[in-house]
């Protein structure tokens, strides 16, 4: 079934099954609202009545609410969720408000899909925009509706992978390397050499690198602790350590699984594979 | 033909400092040009030379075009990030020297704190197609991908083969932003720091706390570069360009030099310094006033290495006491630097010396003959010595 399908299969359903307020309208409620937005309206005290725009708060779940099965909006994030559009933002609320709200009226509310457009190319990512109403009632009048629009994208990869390595013919054997699980260091003659380069250490126009499947072991020759600012595709704070390697080369890799090593600290490689083109080094301490 | 003496800095111009300009790059280009010629009695049909960074936004010809400066019969650019500032000023000198031109202004407009900020990872630096994105796959794709952290780990190696502490980096904040709390063009213009306050600040990078790190600002400088002689006419005493030396060192990488044997170094810098002394016949002690690149602190101890003030790993020795204060023995950063007065690449350092050589800054030192001026380190980078006429 397609995305589009399911949509049209959810909001076939129409409205959801009322959900009663937990509570009926109360001072209490609109005394904690009207100081929280610093409302001083005299209007809602002297004639015991309700801002409009509490109408979401008398419906709302409290804090481990679940959401109904015949909830419309989560049937569909699910379906968008297994599509792969995993990220969800707010893009517009519109309220309307019939009439004002006495103490003591019990409100429920129904929920209804009324459609979903996409998938549209936006700033964050690839995504659906997913418009629902929900309706509020006291017994079958209508007292408010609102239109709710989401969009439930995908995250654009640059700002949540690694930045990714250019590669030119002199360092393709590198990146090779690391996805058949071996870090390779460049050899001309009996000189290794890394970061690796076009040119022979004497000029030897004939000459042809090739290159070392290196141990893996090395020690800490510097590092640093990251914290700030935010680094796509890692989590703050981590390590990153320029090794020399038992060859004799420097390389650079994130630490990984420790809050902090100290120079001449033994690690060896690490393979973090991030997909099927890119394989990047990175280390693990030695107990 | 001798660089030496044969040009000098005859006007100086700038916008404010801030964190939002609320304007263009280019239009803050132009006002920078435009007050720089007026301080050097000059008007535009009297430029034919325009010099600037590679990284800067706004073309030659269009800051032509919004001057009217009539015809350019010199361009350049100089890259390495905030390492061509004063190598815009060697490239200005030489232009005039060999008669290329009359006058050159170089420039440096950016909105780097309300626009893009360089204290961020940058995606493009990580992927331009060219050897320098295929030496930062070294790096960047492993995380290091701020000016802060390439910095944190040369400092680290610094510190261990040393003995230095993150208190040694901090005396360098610390004094700069003391001449910023009396300098009113200055970001933090009455905000002095104590040494616990930078060590109470947050990390950035270990070992670099926020306060180690320099601010972002927009903004604009403009320096305007005519031969000495020429110079001598106009209002302002000429700053006189006794020296002017650009320098990368051997197995150079932009901000991530990590190959090298010695690694708690910044060899490039010592290119410059032996070329300053051979041009100029001076030697650090002939300096009266320091105004050293300080992006980050501990690439500053290293320049006073790296320069002849001291030797290797004793810099936190030789700014211990008053040694850098406006009556030490080396000044340093009289304006506040870009830790206390802004960022603007370098070229508000250029600014400030040529204002000590007039005898005309807020912070000035006494019986000033020479003043050194860096630019940019951890890269490819460039130097100059002005001197009072």
């Amino acid at each position: 079934m397609t995305i589009e399908e399911d949509a049209a299969r959810i909001a076939a359903q129409g409205e959801s099954a009322p959900r009663l307020a937990r509570d009926p309208v109360n001072p209490a409620m609109i005394n904690n609202w009207l100081e929280a937005l610093g409302d001083e309206n005299p209007r809602y005290v002297a004639e015991g009545v309700a801002p409009p725009a509490m109408a979401q708060v008398w419906t709302m779940g409290g804090l481990n609410w679940q959401r109904t099965a015949d909830d419309p909006l989560g049937a569909i994030i699910t379906v968008l969720d297994e599509a792969g559009y995993t990220s969800i933002v707010a893009t517009n609320s519109e309220q309307n408000y019939r009439r004002l709200l006495h103490h003591s009226e019990h409100v429920a509310s129904t929920t209804k899909l009324e459609g979903i457009v996409g998938p549209k190319r936006t700033a964050l990512g690839e995504g659906y925009f997913v418009t629902t109403t929900t309706t509020w009632y006291v017994g079958d009048e209508v007292v408010a509706d609102m239109l709710f629009r989401v969009l439930k994208f995908k995250p654009k990869p640059t700002q949540s992978g690694v930045l990714r390595p250019v590669v030119s013919k002199d360092t393709e054997f590198f990146w090779e390397g690391m996805k058949a699980g071996e870090l390779r260091i460049q050899r001309w003659g009996d000189e290794l050499r890394h970061p690796p380069g076009p040119m022979p250490p004497d000029g030897d126009l004939d000459a042809k690198p090739d290159w070392v499947v290196a141990s893996g072991r090395g020690t800490v020759y510097s590092y640093v602790v990251h914290h700030r600012p935010a680094v796509p595709g890692k989590k703050l704070p981590f390590v990153i350590a320029l090794v020399e390697l038992a060859e004799g080369v420097r390389m650079l890799g994130e630490v990984l699984d420790v809050a902090s090593v100290h120079i001449g600290q033994p690690v060896e490689v690490a393979f973090v594979k991030v997909d099927d083109e890119l394989t990047l080094p990175a280390w693990r301490v030695i107990a | 033909m001798n660089l030496s003496g044969a040009t000098a800095i005859a006007g100086i111009g700038a916008t404010e400092f801030s964190k939002d300009s609320g304007r263009s790059e280019l239009r803050l280009a132009a006002e920078a040009v435009r007050a720089a010629l007026a301080d050097a009695g000059l008007s535009a049909s009297d430029v034919d030379g325009l010099v600037s960074f590679t990284m800067d936004a706004n073309a030659e010809i269009a800051v032509a075009r919004e001057l009217g400066i009539p015809e350019l019969t010199f361009f350049s650019r100089v890259h390495y990030g905030g390492g061509a500032a004063a190598a815009t000023i060697q490239q200005a000198a030489m232009a005039v020297a060999t008669g290329v031109a009359d006058v050159v202004v170089a420039y440096r407009a950016f909105n780097e704190r309300s626009g893009m900020r360089f204290g961020q990872v940058s995606s493009a630096a990580a992927g331009q197609v060219n050897s320098s994105g295929v030496d930062n796959s070294f790096h960047y794709p492993m995380g290091l991908g701020t000016p802060a952290s390439t910095v944190a780990m040369v400092a680290q190696r610094y510190l261990h083969e040393y003995g230095a502490t993150s208190e040694d980096f901090g005396r360098v904040a610390v004094i700069d932003r003391q001449h910023a709390a009396t300098n009113p063009a200055a970001w933090f213009y009455g905000k002095p720091i104590t040494l616990e306050e930078h060590q109470a600040s947050r990390w950035i990078t270990e070992p670099l706390h926020l306060l180690d790190c320099c601010q972002e600002t927009d903004g604009a400088v403009a320096l305007v570069v005519t031969s000495l002689e020429r110079a001598r006419d106009l209002p302002n005493p000429p700053a006189v360009v006794t020296a002017a030396a650009q320098g990368s060192g051997p197995d150079q990488y932009i901000m991530t030099s990590y190959y090298r044997d010695d690694l708690a170094a910044l060899p490039e810098m010592g290119v410059v310094g032996r070329q300053l002394w051979t041009q100029s016949g001076l030697r650090p002690a002939d300096v009266d006033v320091a105004v050293l690149y300080d992006h980050f602190t501990p690439y500053v101890l290293m320049q006073l290495e790296e320069l002849g003030f001291c030797g290797r790993g004793e810099a936190p020795g030789f700014i211990a006491g008053d040694t850098l204060t406006l009556e030490g023995a080396l000044p340093l950063n009289p304006h506040g630097g870009q830790l206390g007065e802004a960022y603007v690449h370098g070229m508000n350092g250029i600014a400030e010396a040529v204002r000590q050589v007039r005898g005309t800054a807020v912070n000035q030192v006494r019986d000033v003959s020479h003043v050194l001026v860096t630019a940019g380190t951890g890269v490819p980078t460039s130097a100059l010595l002005l001197t009072a006429p």
